[in-house]
């Protein structure tokens, strides 16, 4: 009995891997679209049968991309501050502030972003610049939703490295600084990739925040034509991510066996296989950390 | 070798006047400790930020144009000026209706609910009768008559009409108050400014509505309720019992290796992508169960599977590996002597575990499952997946209605274009935040707790 | 300052005073590295440490032996405010360095480790190359030229350089338990302090490693005071020149109870409770 419980986990995986594979499989084998297309295409555009995966991926990237240059200066900083400077007061403050940071709901961020975050980039950089839905503000936002990730876990690394280095440190006159940065940071470096890979992990398959202020049409483009940094590099112009485009059919009237209800399995399983990758990834740091201090 | 005392002379000053370099050092330090703590400060300014956005547009001024003024309806029943609706008789309020609104559209609200129970207003006595000797009787021959708050309420809505022409944040309405005034003289001549609170009791018990300023979130309310218990119902008792195989019964082997590391990786496994798989199996796969077709009581057929249980199915599947990574842990933490204890006295595993470890793991078990119903609670992308209904009235019947929740409710809202959207978007997230806050609170107190006994 | 009503606490400040503080005054002032003046140490409420006087003479090696917990270590520690970063930790009454008190505010504690080097109980490389972990101590302190010179000189007075010259870019966690110690000491020498504090520095090797570390601590009294904290009594009695024996009431609070140098010490103890200590009559 305690082992059918158990066993539901593996159930769950299989059941994940194969409604995905099967579908996408569908997918890839009908006329209209082929795996080929799908890793080469520019262009998303289900309407005329375009179904090129990449003005999804690049939105995802630039939203992530955005997201860890908040998340990580951000994260990693208030790790090192928590962990290596301040008093028990003032940790026992900052902890639940994060705690509840990291407890908000996503679509709680999605009102944020748009309601605040936009408005907020469009008056410093104006109206012109930067659309209603932009990629750069649910990017922001998200990193803001991460930055719990990075600290707690980056503390948790920055913690386990013995006390006995930083005394060493000190002894030979080292600055409260110098030991922070060029002891216990080197020391407790796997740990920190550990948690930066899985924050990239968790930018790139947030959902709500992106699916509100984002953009919702896919950014299609093509080289040549269209600008590098003009557009297609572009935070600042509409986008919709991998998770958002998933949202968006998947929300509206879907009729199963059609083309549209095949391809969002298809964009879910290339997801699965990106976040999952960078999960293991993340727990062999992990792993190696360990090793040196345990 | 220099002789110590001179040695000792020429540096006794190091202490005091330090170097330059040294200085340099210090105030670098000193930089960074600032730089490190400005950080921090992003963090907690991105908390107090978010908090202040919503509460900013939670409450602030309206501008509101009746279609009938108050005040008139007030005379026409011969009260003295300054009288509110409120103030008035029950028999009055439904005078006013009587003379404001046609006698079909009344005694369509007479079948949903008498106005009073000694007589009838617009309705004959015995065609209501007749129609309580049908099968489907009308709401009104089992329903107490309507109370005096609801009849005003009904006076507002189909009398006084108010609509909201314009609405202001909580900011601009208290610091700017003439400018908003102004403003709204000039583009809204009809309308009075008043100060709104958009989070009401009326918007708790309020069903969803087209109209923003009488929508509420009663039905996503009880739909968020529904989901929960689902998922509870299923992922707590697994969660458990599977935390109880791996931590007191299985071996180390390569099975529970794989079974662990599986449970970790589920845990990272972006949200949207369970969603995907309730929709395939939940919804589609399994329809005629998750219908309730099964039963034969699947009267909406329109869910086509897009039920509460298939919600809180996909729900428990998502957070059943936190209650399992949280349970293990809790598990882990009973000390073993109290096992070893428990098989010398002769019982079996299961009566060890049953009379031993749960209960000291139990305090545990409960936190961890508190915070995942939070996260529960609070998730949408996937409900959006799986099919929530974008626009229902009615209060769910049981778990086989189609379904909506808070987060999907202020998703909806926050994605609409008019302002007064946003406004119960952001009424709606106090209330979410209300609820996940009493839920963390209560999983920090049973977490002390428990922490002060054990220690 | 004094303790109500124990009056055998003056009596130990007499008897602490009657030897080592022989050098406090006159001429002899040069040869006293550091000295300690009604020193308490505190961690929160409990005091640890009470009302120590002592002077540790320069060039020589002075030994704090007691029964554990009797506070040897939170001495040593706050001799170089290493027990600044405890949580709690405070320290009252002065330790003078060079005529300074170290607890002055206008004191700063990095500098002040920087001459006041320690060796700790369990060897604490960084997890960094040999070289690297002699070389930055006297990186960040700005001494940047000849590093190479400064390492090897560091490493040949550890003892170590023979060892370690062919793999000086091999972690630091790459070498033995007792090399580990001695690159620790090494690293400690290369930011060229005056004092050198050491921990029980060989309760964690074992007997040929610990024999090479009290040799070496030997050899570096030529440029380095030492002061060392050891459990082990033949230690003491072997490889130092002063002794301080400490000891601890039922408050637990560590005092001095006699110090002087390590032979007179040793074999004609001032007070009953050192000669129960030294003959292993408890401890």
């Amino acid at each position: 009995m305690l082992f059918i419980a158990a066993a539901l986990s593996i159930l769950t995986t299989v059941g994940i891997v194969f409604e995905l594979g099967k579908e996408a499989l569908l997918f890839f084998r009908s006329e209209e679209a082929s795996l080929a297309e799908f890793l080469s295409s520019t262009q998303w555009q289900p309407a005329i049968l375009d179904f090129g995966i990449w003005p999804l991926v690049l939105a995802t990237l630039t939203t992530s991309v955005a997201a860890m240059v908040v998340a990580l200066p951000v994260g990693l900083a208030t790790a090192i501050y928590l962990s290596e400077y301040a008093t028990p007061r003032v940790r026992g403050t900052i902890k639940p502030v994060l705690e509840i940071l990291a407890g908000i709901p996503t679509v709680v961020y999605g009102y944020f972003a748009l309601t605040f975050m936009t408005p907020l980039l469009r008056s410093i950089l104006g109206v012109s610049v930067v659309e209603i839905f932009n990629t750069a503000s649910a990017g922001v936002v998200v990193g803001i939703l991460i930055i719990p990730l990075v600290s707690s876990m980056s503390e948790d690394a920055l913690h386990a490295v013995p006390m006995s280095l930083r005394e060493a440190s000190y002894a030979v006159g080292a600055t409260r600084l110098e030991s922070s940065l060029r002891v216990v940071l080197p020391a407790a470096l796997s740990g920190i990739t550990a948690a930066f890979v899985v924050s990239i992990s968790r930018a790139i398959g947030e959902t709500m925040v992106v699916a509100i202020a984002a953009g919702a049409g896919p950014k299609n483009f093509t080289f040549g034509e269209d600008r590098l940094f003009g557009y297609i590099l572009n935070p600042f112009v509409a986008g919709e991510t991998m998770t958002g485009h998933i949202v968006r059919i998947s929300g509206g009237d879907l009729s199963y066996n059609s083309i549209d209800y095949n391809s969002i399995f298809a964009i879910g399983l290339a997801l699965f296989v990106i976040t999952l990758t960078l999960n293991v990834l993340s727990r062999r740091f992990v792993a190696r950390f360990r090793e040196v201090y345990e | 070798m220099t002789a110590p005392g001179a040695e000792a002379g020429g540096r006794t000053s190091d202490l005091l006047r330090t170097s330059s370099q040294m200085r340099r050092r210090q105030r670098r330090g000193l930089i960074a400790r600032f730089a490190l703590l400005g950080a921090l400060m992003v963090a907690v300014a991105a908390l107090v930020t978010l908090i202040v956005t919503i509460l900013n547009s939670s409450f602030g001024l309206v501008a509101v144009e009746n279609e009938r003024s108050p005040e008139d309806l007030v005379a026409s029943r011969g009260y003295p000026a300054g009288t509110a609706l409120g103030d008035l008789t029950k028999e009055d309020l439904v005078a006013i209706l009587e003379a404001e609104i046609s006698t079909n559209l009344g005694r369509r609200f007479e079948r949903e609910q008498r106005f009073f129970s000694d007589r009838m207003v617009f309705e004959d006595l015995y065609v209501l009768n007749d129609l309580c000797m049908t099968d489907d009787p009308p709401p009104a021959c089992y329903l107490r008559a309507r109370s005096h708050s609801q009849v005003e309420a009904l006076v507002v809505e189909r009398v006084v009409e108010p609509t909201i022409v314009g609405t202001w944040s909580f900011f601009s309405s208290v610091f700017n108050r003439d400018e908003v005034e102004a403003y709204a003289a000039e583009k809204h001549p009809y309308a009075e400014l008043e100060f709104r609170s958009w989070l009401s009791w009326d918007f708790v018990v309020n069903p969803q509505s087209p109209e923003p300023a009488i929508a509420g979130i009663r039905t996503a309310l009880l739909g968020s309720l529904w989901v929960v218990l689902i998922t509870l119902v299923f992922s707590f008792p697994i969660g458990v019992g599977a935390a109880i195989y791996l931590e007191e019964y299985a071996r180390e082997s390569r099975l529970t290796a794989i079974l662990q590391t599986n449970i970790n990786n589920l845990a990272g496994v972006p949200s949207i992508i369970y969603g995907m798989l309730g929709l395939a199996i939940f919804v589609r796969t399994l329809e005629a169960i998750t219908s309730g077709s099964f039963l034969g009581t699947g009267g909406e057929t329109t869910a086509n599977g897009r039920t509460i249980v298939s919600a809180g199915l996909t729900l428990g599947l998502l957070i059943l590996p936190i209650i399992i990574i949280n349970a293990q842990e809790a598990i882990r933490a009973v000390p073993g002597s109290l096992r070893q204890a428990g098989m010398a006295l002769g019982s079996t595993r299961w009566q060890t575990v049953r009379s031993h470890v749960l209960p000291n793991a139990l305090p545990g078990i409960l936190t961890g499952t508190i915070l995942a119903v939070a996260r529960a609670l609070g998730e949408t992308a996937p409900l959006v997946v799986v099919g929530a209904s974008t626009f229902i009235t009615t209060d769910p019947a049981g778990p086989f209605s189609k379904f909506t929740v808070l987060p999907i409710q202020i998703y909806q809202w926050t994605s609409r274009p008019q302002d007064e959207f946003r406004n119960i978007a952001a009424a709606a997230i106090l209330v979410l935040l209300v609820l996940l806050l009493t839920l963390n609170t209560a999983a920090v107190i049973l977490r002390n707790k428990y922490s002060r006994r054990t220690a | 300052m004094t303790t109500v009503g124990k009056p055998e606490v003056n009596e130990n400040k007499r008897v602490d005073l009657n030897v080592p503080m022989r050098t406090a005054t006159g001429p002899a002032l040069e040869t006293v590295a550091m000295e300690a003046v009604d020193l308490n140490a505190y961690y929160g409420k409990f005091r640890a440490v009470r009302d120590v006087n002592l002077s540790f003479r320069d060039r020589q090696i002075t030994a704090l032996i007691g029964p554990s917990g009797c506070g040897k270590t939170t001495l040593l520690r706050t001799l170089n405010r290493m027990n600044d970063l405890v949580q709690g930790a405070r320290a009252e009454g002065e330790v003078r360095f060079h005529g300074q008190n170290i607890f002055d505010a206008s004191v700063d504690p990095v500098e002040l480790r920087r001459r006041v080097g320690m060796v700790f109980q369990k060897p604490n490389p960084f997890p960094k190359t040999i070289y690297q972990n002699v070389a930055w101590g006297a990186r960040i302190n700005g001494m940047k030229q000849d590093l190479d010179g400064l390492v090897e000189h560091s490493l040949r007075q550890a003892a170590l350089w023979d060892e370690v010259k062919d793999k000086l870019d091999q972690s630091g966690y790459s070498l033995s338990g007792g090399q580990q110690q001695r690159l620790c000491i090494a690293r400690a020498i290369a930011v060229k302090p005056e004092i050198i504090l050491m921990d029980e520095p060989t309760s964690a090797l074992d007997p040929v490693a610990t024999l090479r570390i009290e040799e070496l601590i030997q050899d570096l009294k030529v440029n380095y005071t030492i002061i060392i904290v050891t459990h082990n009594m033949q230690q003491a009695a072997r490889a130092s020149d002063h002794t301080v024996f400490l000891n601890m009431d039922s408050d637990r609070a560590g005092y001095v109870v006699e110090a002087g140098t390590t032979g007179t010490l040793f074999t004609r103890p001032a007070r009953q409770e050192t000669e129960d200590y030294i003959t292993g009559r408890f401890g």
